[in-house]
């Protein structure tokens, strides 16, 4: 069977397990490649339904067509569309110069925190992938976080045979990864072979750059790469040495171990 | 020779077993640079780096430099490593220890489809070399190569091998694994790795590459008779979708499915897909699909669907060599929860028949518990029947996880079928509901119609205890609040439908209990919510309990128990009301447990909603 083909069934599997085990689930969607994949393959497990809200973390510096994009497919896919965002932190005037890892914890982190808490989500679905960096490896596809969110990745039961921890004390809650086995290069060749659609910032438009990632405005920057279609992306990354975040400037130094501890996504 | 670059079309997991310093790492250092299958170069800079150090040059160290590259930007926890040839992908995972080993061979981390075992020719079959055997007849691998590593330091003596061979198949036998090849090798000199052995021209059979290639794959999962755990049931639309992932075989629109352990049949529909144009007609193993029925009929997760004639084992025990991981030691007669494929029931461990260490694999018996790490060889009692499959024909219905305290504790594969005593009745139950001639109305149209779904009410006590008092008051207050309740008294049938018996078959009590059972199925057919009291039949209650439950599976049966004082109620026991003075409020009590089963549907006349289905 076609590797993608796999990848799909296991992930669709993932996400129905999901589903039937949590009443109070969410996605998190950044629109991003890979949580919009990850969208695509609940409408696949769900058959063309998404039966869980989606939730936006809003930091106010995403680049302005990804809000276009996200509304767009809201309104033609019928989603159930939960943005959050830290006000307070904003009007405050938190911002990334008053350090990256310090706005990222501020407008992401504790700004989903918060909307866990208020809405009292006891799974939140995340579409990181296993292959994107270190920390993430060690992931499981159902990973506990405790009340603060924390993660003790030393201390996880095993995912034994597609069984997963669906169960779990009272103040916990669950971030399940369907999509922890793809990789870049996976995501691509899905969205081709799905058709799936995407926002242009990941092409080159002109000016032999093109967003391999994208995150906030300040935070993310081009690379150079003449891609102008999926299949120029794919062959480039065939071919690529470079990391798939060295455009994003949270990675550099101990920045996404710190904010992954803390309960970053 | 060169190792092929082409891209592998088939993979294959073999796991190699040896005692350490037997020359695991020397044979794979061997089997790479002798296939050409080393970057170039990687060999000299590794014999140069020895030359330097003024150490003599292992093949061992060429491989672990070589896994070390292997092994950058991949995190696994178990080591393995990747050899290709002739388009097929080896993927070789390695004991390093045996604790982490059998952690991963058990939890599936790595599947052995197929195992290398090396035995030094020097040492001869030793205890190492018997414990591995058992390991491997544990881990249900049955393509086995057996390895005799070091014939340079016996002079490559035929009668040397000979006698290693001879032994060590005579005791592999004992364990029922007949291993492929015996192959005599010197792994530092390269005799019989690659290349044939000059200095053993003795030998005709194949080399360790050529075994590698005699392993079979096994028989692709899409060529088993079909198994499909239902995951959910879907109403997000007007459809009625089936959800889950086909374990085994294939399936397709019009085939006639049997669940288990329910029994139930219905033919497919439809295969439903997202995007997939046109709509696919069928599926097979490995995929995550959805199917709709020809029937309405009430299936729930945990069901497997198979067809009639390749139906899975049920039964509340079973036989299974479970690997524990948890914090806490597994103990006999604790309740644990038992998950298989999509099913999971509470269950507790009935007997511990030997214990193997993970660390020496030492075996141990008479053990009251499982501690972590440990190995055992045990049966488990589930507390109702489940449907699955042995390890040795299915893989995925024939293995289960246990779960303590929220976590996955331990995992284990299924070796036997244990008997329990409600196969004849169970065998009996599936033949009928096989054959059952329906009507045009189905259950679920009762269940819409009535606002309540078909089940069993069955009182329980000694005489005086006030059952029928209870059992009256229930179906008055179930009539009254307009359900379709009546009551089934076992002397009714006794002077009607038994009246032709004789005074000694009368006294047959299992068959009493028996035609009891099947008067009631049909009254479950008919939509009714059966409140029975039951004079004993002369069967402890718990025999009774179980029985009635075997014979109308899957309605649910409620067991209520009466007694003059505090006392254990039977096991099976779902209410228990000691000396009740207020029997509305018991009557009211077993109400609520209606509900809370999904019996009844919340309010007459709104839409029922069941909680789960029949
Ligand atoms: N004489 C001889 N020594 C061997 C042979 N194979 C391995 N050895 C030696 O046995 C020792 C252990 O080998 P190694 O491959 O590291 O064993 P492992 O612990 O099973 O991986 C090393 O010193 C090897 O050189 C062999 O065929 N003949």
């Amino acid at each position: 069977m076609n590797r993608l083909r796999q990848l799909e069934d296991q992930s669709v599997y993932i996400l129905r397990e999901a589903y039937k085990h949590f009443d109070n689930l969410a996605m998190l969607w950044s629109m991003g490649k890979d949580s919009t994949v990850l969208l695509w393959l609940a409408r696949k497990a769900f058959l063309g339904h998404v039966p869980f809200p989606l939730l936006h973390v809003d930091t106010s510096y995403k680049i302005p067509a990804m809000i276009e994009y996200r509304d767009r497919l809201a309104r033609e896919w019928r989603l159930n569309l939960v943005i959050g965002q830290n006000k307070e932190a904003l009007t405050a005037g938190m911002n990334h110069t008053l350090g990256r890892v310090t706005c990222c914890t501020a407008l992401k982190t504790d700004a989903l925190k918060q909307l866990v808490e208020e809405k009292g989500y006891t799974g939140i679905i995340l579409g990181v992938r296993a292959d994107e960096e270190g920390t993430r490896a060690k992931e499981r596809y159902f990973s506990p976080r405790d009340k603060n969110s924390e993660w003790d990745f030393r201390d996880q039961p095993p995912e034994l045979w597609d069984q997963f921890k669906t169960a779990f004390p009272e103040g916990t809650h669950i971030r399940i990864h369907p999509l922890l086995d793809w990789t870049e290069l996976n995501i691509w060749e899905y969205i081709k072979l799905e058709n799936i659609p995407f926002i242009d910032l990941y092409l080159d438009r002109g000016d032999g750059t093109r967003y391999r990632s994208l995150g906030c405005a300040p935070c993310t920057f081009p690379i150079k790469s003449t891609a102008k279609t999926v299949d120029e992306i794919i062959e480039e990354l065939r071919h690529t040495t470079i990391a798939e975040r060295s455009g994003r400037a949270q990675d550099e130094g101990r920045g996404m171990e710190l904010l992954r501890k803390d309960g970053y996504m | 020779m060169t190792a092929t670059t082409a891209k592998p079309t088939e993979h294959l997991n073999i796991v190699l077993v040896g005692h350490v310093d037997h020359g695991k790492s020397t044979l794979l250092g061997r089997l790479y640079a002798d296939t050409g299958s080393l970057p170039d170069g990687r060999l000299e800079k590794v014999q140069a780096i020895c030359r330097q150090q003024g150490k003599e040059f292992e093949y061992a160290f060429l491989f672990d430099a070589f896994l070390e590259e292997q092994e950058q930007g991949i995190t696994i926890d178990t080591a393995r490593t990747f050899f290709t040839w002739n388009t097929r992908q080896y993927i070789i995972i390695d004991a390093p220890g045996h604790k982490e080993f059998l952690k991963n061979m058990i939890s599936g981390a790595a599947r052995a489809e197929a195992a290398l075992l090396l035995i030094d020719a020097a040492e001869g079959v030793r205890e190492q070399s018997i414990k591995h055997g058992y390991l491997l007849s544990l881990l249900g691998v049955k393509q086995v190569g057996v390895v005799v590593n070091k014939m340079d330091l016996v002079g490559y003596r035929q009668e040397v091998f000979e006698g290693i061979e001879t032994e060590y198949r005579d005791f592999l036998a004992q364990l029922n694994v007949v291993p492929e090849r015996v192959v005599p090798v010197s792994a530092k000199y390269g005799d019989n790795i690659v290349t044939r052995s000059e200095r053993m021209s003795w030998y005709r059979g194949p080399t360790v590459l050529e075994t590698l290639g005699l392993f079979r794959k096994e028989t692709a999962r899409a060529e088993q008779p079909l198994r499909f755990p239902v995951q959910d049931v879907y109403k997000f639309d007007a459809r009625r979708i089936l959800a889950g992932r086909v374990t085994a075989g294939r399936l397709k629109v019009g085939d006639r499915l049997v669940f288990s352990p329910s029994n139930k049949t219905a033919n497919i529909k439809s295969v439903e897909a997202f995007n997939i144009e046109p709509q696919p007609i069928e599926a097979q193993a490995g995929q995550s699909i959805g199917i709709t029925l020809d029937e309405q009929i009430f299936i729930e997760r945990g069901e497997i669907a198979s067809r009639q004639d390749e139906i899975p084992l049920v039964s509340t025990a079973f036989r299974a060599n479970l690997f524990w991981l948890g914090r806490r030691p597994l103990e006999r007669g604790k309740k644990y929860v038992l998950r298989l494929a999509t099913r999971e029931v509470d269950c507790e461990v009935a007997a511990i028949h030997r214990i193997i260490d993970a660390a020496d694999l030492n075996q141990r018996q008479g053990a009251s518990a499982v501690g972590r790490n440990e190995v055992a060889d045990l049966t488990l009692r589930a507390k109702s029947p489940l449907s699955f499959d042995l390890y040795g024909s299915f893989e995925t219905t024939g293995r289960f996880v246990l779960v303590d305290d929220f976590d996955i504790a331990g995992g284990g594969i299924i070796t036997e079928l244990v008997h329990d005593e409600q196969e004849f009745l169970r065998d009996e139950a599936r033949r009928r509901d096989f054959a059952w001639v329906k009507g045009e109305v189905g259950l679920e149209e009762r269940a819409q119609h009535f606002g309540h779904r078909a089940a069993v009410v069955l009182v329980t006590g000694a005489a005086h205890t006030g059952k029928s008092f209870l059992a009256r008051k229930l179906e008055a207050f179930l009539v009254a609040e307009g359900r379709h309740a009546y009551l089934l008294d076992a002397e009714n049938l006794r002077r009607g439908l038994d009246a032709d018996l004789s005074q000694s078959q009368k006294a047959d009590s299992a068959e009493m209990v028996r035609r009891y059972g099947e008067v009631a199925r049909l009254l479950i057919d008919t939509g009714l919510i059966v409140v029975s009291t039951t004079n004993p039949f002369g069967l402890a209650h718990h025999q009774v309990i179980q029985a009635i439950r075997t014979l109308v599976h899957p309605a649910p049966v409620i067991a209520v128990h009466m007694s003059k004082t505090e006392e254990e109620p039977p096991p099976g026991t779902d209410l228990h009301f000691a000396g009740p003075k207020d029997f509305d409020a018991a009557a009211r009590r077993i109400l609520e447990e209606l509900k809370r089963k999904g019996v009844l549907a919340h309010a007459i006349g709104a839409k029922p909603t069941f909680q789960y289905s029949i």
